[in-house]
């Protein structure tokens, strides 16, 4: 190896050591899961949710970002009273039976019992644990205006006014993230 | 028996996922660092769900885990201790 190729190399060594050192200062070492939460029934409150807490427990930095009817998971008004949709692939009755009235309440009635049957948590509890193992809830603001939704119409835990490019940043720079 | 001894104890008998693990994490955060806490569970996701958060989180390391009968049903036990 000539003197010339050894200095071009121990340049070349310097400037990647440079990078690495930059790239320590740039991650903060924190895991992140970013879950976008746009479904609002009873069974699709639960994934986002669950995943939130449990992403917690492992210390993850953990954001839910509601946005359409993920927003009704974590509605004051609604949290409790969120809706199986008993129309489709999911709810095994035919679509014929399942327009029937009274059907979205029987199949909701249906879904309660076993959810108290087998001790799973409901929704509110699972908010509420979301909350006090410190996950971010974000209400998307386009969304809530949408929908007619005021700030106070969500626990005060949640953050408001927070649109896609929050999202977004926060995505790019998660290990984890999600469509629910 | 054991060469540690158990500083807290935690009953979520009766619970599902994901609350075992989840009351778990909030009572090693109470815990100084090499305290342990007992956890039982009858959570038959448990078993995995433990051996999986204590090998992802940098802060727990799982002790033990057994399975006991009490009341007459099967209860999984967890010595958990604060790491850092």
């Amino acid at each position: 190896m000539t003197a010339t190729e050894t200095d071009e190399l121990a340049s070349e060594v310097e400037s990647l050591r440079a990078r690495v050192e930059e790239m320590g200062e740039v991650g903060d070492g924190e895991e992140k899961m970013s879950i976008i939460a746009t479904k609002g029934t009873l069974d699709m409150a639960y994934p986002p949710l669950i995943l939130a807490s449990t992403a917690a427990a492992f210390g993850w930095d953990v954001r839910v970002f509601h946005t359409f009817w993920g927003l009704d998971i974590i509605h004051e008004d609604k949290t409790a009273n969120l809706r199986v949709n008993p129309v489709g692939p999911d709810f095994p009755i035919p679509n014929i039976v399942a327009v029937l009235p009274g059907m979205e309440r029987l199949a909701t009635w249906m879904m309660k019992r076993k959810i108290a049957a087998n001790d799973t948590a409901t929704v509110s509890e699972l908010v509420e644990t979301c909350i006090d193992t410190g996950v971010e809830l974000q209400a998307c603001q386009m969304t809530m205006d949408l929908m007619g939704y005021e700030d106070d119409d969500f626990p005060e835990e949640v953050t408001t006014g927070v649109g896609a490019a929050t999202a977004f940043r926060f995505m790019s720079d998660a290990e984890i993230q999600l469509l629910v | 028996m054991t060469e540690y001894e158990i500083d807290e104890n935690l009953d979520v008998r009766g619970e599902s996922c994901p609350m075992p693990i989840v009351k778990t994490r909030q009572a090693v955060e109470k815990l100084d660092v090499g305290e342990v806490v007992e956890a039982l569970s009858t959570d038959s996701g448990s078993k995995s769900d433990f051996d999986g958060w204590t090998a992802g989180s940098d802060d727990v390391e799982l002790l033990s885990a057994d399975e006991v009968e009490m009341d007459g049903e099967t209860v999984y036990r967890f010595h958990v201790r604060k790491t850092q």
